[in-house]
């Protein structure tokens, strides 16, 4: 099934909470409110048309001037050959989301590395702890508007140049 | 009680079961091809668990993408796997490509896919050798390293680097084949032919192997594909899915090839022989994909007219490439400025780290090593 198609038929079953889709670009996407999210992903995996088995990548992009972050799903059937992406955005200050563990495993380590580099809290998640950062490191480092700190441990982050 | 962050419970069992042991392995470790730990809760041999922690290798490749512009990144790339960098250029370069509608010449598609089938053939070596090395067999390995020498000295003649080769640009590649290069990697192919025959012969027809491997750690396709495992693990698990001929990039719609898969020849489907041998395959696969590249190669430009400063329009693409540790996802944000608002990559060897902690209970705690080494896992692909 082709993007347009499947976004038509996530329309119809799941109607207003489905906020936008966006076909006109290289990707198209589909934007889908945060609270429907598991509820569309089981959809989308279960669907015998459908049957996305498998979550390819998903991503976290902090877009701070637009006050959210949007966490990227790329979902690809091996049955059917097909591909969506589901986009959905939480506010920067309260970023809560449900985790699509209980569909698919591989979203376990997918969502600790958003945790741990980008402050998206997932609910539901069996094991929500640092993945890439240290356990006692304070921010999220891919937000925009992260600060490295001058040092770790009494270990500097910068260092003189060795070239004078 | 606390263990380096972990808790740990003492189980005390009436039967035959002793005090659980936690045990530490790494991140200095030899078997864990780069710096890797695992903290394993064991009941005498056996283990119950064994509990990955990543990060000891996070460079923060994908922070450093928002910061040096697109060619800029190149060079970082190779660090996200140094076992397989020709696959990380490809993934950057088709990223952007995408991104900024260029166009690729067919001469620079096929130099791509030169390099990286012949960096396909050293990652399998390293893969093959060191899992053998890691059972205990000390010879095989050996006999990979040297074939996996001459791979470098092959890549060095292209690009100048025998590991991060940095030999991709957005667009094409740096440099055209060097003058005679077709004779020479021809002739490596036809004596690498004989040599993987020999290594069969010395290897997978050895009992000790076979008794290692069989049956050690199955993986079923169902497990595989909800852990999204990819490329070599995911086809060892009897999945017959390859980027290069599902979803053709590249000049791969014109080559012909294999894509092989698990057949449970020492036990059953899916387990750590079939991971080994699914790897052997592809090395012959490869050898007849360059075959082919040199008798197709057009004449033309390697690379296309590319603007300094590269400003994709806005917007946001996503690839996938077959990388020696399989499928691997490339995802760009463009701002519409010189540099990328955010570049994720998702690599093989992070889906294969994530099914570790599943796999091993009732595992024998030497059995550990030999899931680490079959799944081809490579600790900076993990962390980037």
């Amino acid at each position: 099934m082709d993007a347009v198609s499947i976004h038509s038929r996530l329309r119809e079953k799941f109607a207003d909470r489905i906020v936008s889709v966006e076909e006109a670009v290289k990707d198209p996407f589909t934007v889908v409110e945060a609270s429907a999210i598991v509820d569309v992903c089981s959809f989308l995996r279960d669907e015998a048309e459908l049957q996305f088995d498998v979550l390819c990548n998903q991503t976290g992009v902090d877009y701070k001037a637009a006050g959210y972050i949007e966490v990227v799903y790329h979902l690809y059937s091996y049955s059917h050959r097909h591909y969506v992406i589901l986009k959905v955005r939480v506010p920067r200050d309260a970023a809560v989301l449900a985790s699509v563990e209980g569909v698919w495993k591989a979203a376990n380590w997918l969502e600790r590395e958003i945790f741990d580099l980008l402050g998206v809290h997932f609910t539901g998640h069996s094991d929500l702890r640092r993945l890439l950062m240290p356990e006692d490191w304070v921010g999220y480092p891919l937000r925009k508007d992260f600060v490295e700190p001058a040092e770790y441990h009494g270990i500097s982050t910068t260092r003189e140049s060795l070239l004078r | 009680m606390s263990v380096a962050g972990f808790e740990v419970e003492v189980d005390r069992g009436s039967g035959l079961e002793t005090e659980e042991m936690t045990l530490n392995m790494g991140p200095q470790h030899p078997s864990t091809h780069g710096v890797l730990r695992f903290v394993v809760k064991a009941d005498g041999e056996v283990m119950r668990r064994a509990i990955p922690d990543v990060g000891y290798l996070h460079r923060s490749i994908e922070k450093i993408a928002e910061k040096v512009g697109y060619h800029g990144f190149m060079p970082y790339t190779d660090r996200v796997d140094y076992v397989a960098a020709m696959f990380c250029n490809q993934g950057w370069g088709m990223v952007t490509e995408k991104l900024a509608d260029i166009e690729v010449p067919k001469r620079g598609e096929y130099c791509r896919v030169i390099a990286a089938e012949l960096n396909r053939i050293a990652s399998h070596l390293l893969s093959v050798g060191t899992l053998i090395l890691d059972i205990g067999a000390i010879t095989p390995f050996f006999h990979a390293f040297r074939e996996r020498e001459k791979i470098n000295d092959l890549l060095e003649e292209l690009c100048g680097a025998r590991l991060t080769y940095n030999y991709m640009r957005i667009g094409g590649v740096a440099w055209d084949l060097p003058p005679g290069y077709e004779d020479k990697v021809l002739a490596f192919l036809a004596q690498l032919d004989p040599m993987l025959d020999e290594h069969c012969d010395l290897v997978a027809a050895n009992t000790i192997f076979r008794g290692r491997c069989a049956k050690v750690a199955t993986i079923s396709a169902k497990q595989a594909i909800a852990y999204n495992l990819v490329g070599p693990n995911l086809r060892a698990c009897g999945v017959r899915y390859d980027v290069r001929r599902d979803e053709p990039y590249s000049v791969y719609p014109e080559l012909e090839f294999d894509v092989p898969v698990g057949t449970g020849s020492a036990g059953e489907v899916g387990d750590s022989f079939d991971r080994y041998w699914v790897r052997v395959l592809e090395i012959r696969e490869s050898i007849k994909i360059l075959r082919q590249c040199f008798r197709q190669i057009p004449d033309g430009p390697v690379v296309a007219k590319v603007a300094r400063k590269l400003k994709p329009p806005e917007g946001d693409a996503h690839i996938r490439v077959e990388s020696a540790r399989g499928d691997m996802g490339w995802y760009a944000v463009s701002d519409g400025t010189e540099f990328p608002y955010r570049c994720k990559v998702r690599t093989g060897s992070f889906a294969a780290m994530s099914i570790i902690e599943e796999l091993s209970p009732g595992l024998m705690l030497a059995d550990l090593v030999t899931v680490i080494a079959s799944l081809d896992i490579v600790a900076p692909e993990v962390d980037r």
